[in-house]
């Protein structure tokens, strides 16, 4: 089910590439000892080195180099043990050095892969390129006065990752579906939260189409800086569209940076004074090459994280979940751990060992989600703990409560965030399975309703469940519900 | 390899240099003798060996990833030609 664009000259097929700019977890700068919190005032977290005085110098830190080569091991690629950190050269105002350190001919981290799972259950294999680290830059500010434009270094010097993926992304969805999968893969790993609003994660697009059957590639065409995405699918389908346009109409397209413009729906150039510059890359005098040892790199290794994917396989193995409900569970490290601490009972006062995973994953994806989202909370936010959730399966589970009860004393829960057992026993919402009391009832709801009782009797099996209805709620729905059928299919057809 | 009129004048550009036209052509020439004269490096053969670009025989100093520096964005802002508040403020750049 390829994604094409159907052209008046035939179908054409998209080709992405994308640029995601992480921002690596981390307390202190790449080259500097200056904070990187997030929402300080102006210009306060900017160390002389960050603000390019004369005659500082950059050191690296550590911790950044370690997470850089933590997210190249969970993206499956070959860590560099040798690379080289270059002056980007190019002047804008927020960027006070007049570059950027970043790496060039040798990143730290060289090819890998991010496997995704396609809606219809296969799997799509997305290459990646390369993964070096890089100083952020300041951030300009050019609406707040009519002549001049504000400047804040906060961010300037902030390690960056720049995670480079090969040309194999064929459709807006597949970027969607990457950018998911990376951002889930980083918060897994704990290098970088992946928060495009505050601009922890950002794209570049790279765009070209081509013919149908077509093995080269056709210029392409680069979308800067596109935050959410949504936009970044947007800017894919846009600019995709105009391309196969600039082509049929014979206009050409050519290589160049362009803006998303979400509001108007439409991409521009960039003005060209703005980007044709060459970068003149240069190793950085001020630092040395990298240089890891293979010890080094095996360490981290020897510590990484289960990632997403080989989690969603433990689920289906171990917990017998289908691979789709385990993929949503997995999507967020906090809902699989929720999940599994629902899973695992071992809550004082409740039983020991393992629940039904099939259940647990049921409620988790649907009652709880459900929930959470109605109330706009994440899943660390819940009101009701996995603890909770996980007696309130208990009591389904001995049978004190039917299935359907334990829906609306989920909805309790959530709102008081008070224990499953408590609102049981205050509520009387124990399940009547004394076969006699319930069939005290069974005999009344029959005896009250002759005709019914007839038609069920003549063969109309509906009227049946007219019935289950009516002892459920002659008993606040508390009978128990396989109960009530077997009585009732014996007293009405003997 | 030497460098023509327009490469000058670009090179000027990439560095922000201005440089009046009628100043370009001599600088043709001294760009040209210096290029020249570090060319005379490329009579070394290195075939074989490894670019290399530092000739110091130690590894990259290692820094904590602690908090050490920052909070003074008055030192900061101290040679600014100009700002606003605690911001830098610099002539419009348009985009």
């Amino acid at each position: 089910m390829a994604y094409l664009i159907q052209g008046e000259t035939g179908g054409w097929e998209v080709v992405v590439g994308l640029e995601v700019h992480a921002q690596i977890v981390s307390q202190a700068k790449l080259f500097s000892g200056a904070s990187t919190a997030f929402g300080a005032a102006p210009n306060n977290q900017v160390s002389l080195v960050d603000a390019a005085m004369p005659g500082m110098l950059p050191v690296i830190n550590e911790y950044c180099v370690e997470q850089a080569v933590k997210t190249g091991l969970g993206l499956k690629a070959k860590i560099n043990l040798h690379s080289v950190f270059e002056r980007k050269n190019y002047f804008y105002a927020d960027l006070p050095q007049g570059y950027q350190i970043s790496q060039y001919l040798l990143p730290l981290v060289g090819e890998g892969t991010v496997t995704l799972g396609m809606p219809d259950g296969s799997q799509r294999e997305i290459g990646i390129e390369r993964l070096h680290m890089e100083q952020d830059a300041g951030k300009s500010m050019h609406d707040q006065d009519p002549n001049r434009s504000f400047i804040d270094l906060n961010r300037s010097g902030v390690a960056l990752m720049e995670i480079v993926t090969k040309p194999d992304i064929r459709s807006a969805e597949e970027a969607g579906l990457f950018l998911r999968k990376l951002r889930s893969i980083l918060r897994y790993l704990g290098t970088c939260d992946g928060n495009m609003e505050e601009g922890s994660m950002r794209a570049d697009v790279n765009v070209s189409v081509r013919k149908v059957g077509e093995e080269n590639y056709r210029t392409r065409a680069e979308v800067k800086n596109v935050n959410s995405v949504r936009f970044i699918q947007q800017a894919i389908e846009i600019e995709a569209e105009r391309q196969v346009e600039a082509h049929e109409s014979g206009a050409g397209v050519v290589q160049e940076t362009r803006l998303m413009d979400s509001a108007r729906g439409e991409t521009r150039p960039m003005r060209e004074k703005e980007f044709a510059y060459d970068y003149r890359y240069f190793p950085d005098p001020d630092l040395l090459p990298l240089d890891l040892t293979p010890d080094y790199v095996d360490a981290i290794a020897a510590d990484l994280t289960e990632l997403p994917d080989d989690k969603q396989q433990r689920f289906v193995t171990d917990y017998g979940l289908s691979a789709y409900d385990a993929g949503v569970l997995v999507a967020d490290r906090e809902t699989a751990d929720y999940f599994e601490r629902v899973t695992h009972a071992t809550s004082e006062g409740g039983k020991t060992g393992s629940r039904d995973a099939k259940m647990a994953a049921n409620w988790v994806t649907g009652n709880l989600f459900g929930a959470l989202n109605a109330a706009g909370l994440s899943i660390a936010e819940s009101p009701v703990s996995a603890d909770a959730l996980g007696k309130l399966l208990d009591l389904i589970a001995d049978g004190t409560i039917s299935g359907r009860i334990a829906k609306d004393v989920f909805e309790v829960m959530f709102e008081t965030s008070r224990a499953a057992g408590d609102i049981v026993e205050e509520k009387g919402l124990k399940q009547i399975i004394d076969t006699a009391e319930i069939g005290t009832v069974v005999d009344r709801v029959i005896t009250d309703n002759p005709d019914q009782a007839e038609d069920v009797r003549a063969g109309n099996d509906k009227t049946i469940g007219w019935f289950v209805g009516q002892v459920m709620k002659a008993t606040s729905g508390k009978a128990n519900p396989q109960a009530v059928n077997e009585l009732l299919a014996k007293k009405l057809k003997g | 390899m030497s460098l023509d009129k327009d490469t000058v004048r670009r090179i000027a550009f990439l560095a922000r240099v201005r440089v009046p036209e009628d100043a370009l052509e001599p600088l043709v020439g001294e760009l040209n003798k210096i290029i020249g004269w570090v060319e005379q490096l490329s009579e070394v053969d290195t075939e074989g060996v490894e670019p290399m670009t530092s000739v110091a025989e130690i590894t990259l100093p290692l820094r904590t990833d602690e908090v050490t520096d920052g909070y003074y964005s008055n030192r900061v802002l101290a040679n600014a030609p100009d700002n606003k508040g605690p911001f830098y403020a610099v002539p419009k750049v348009i985009d």
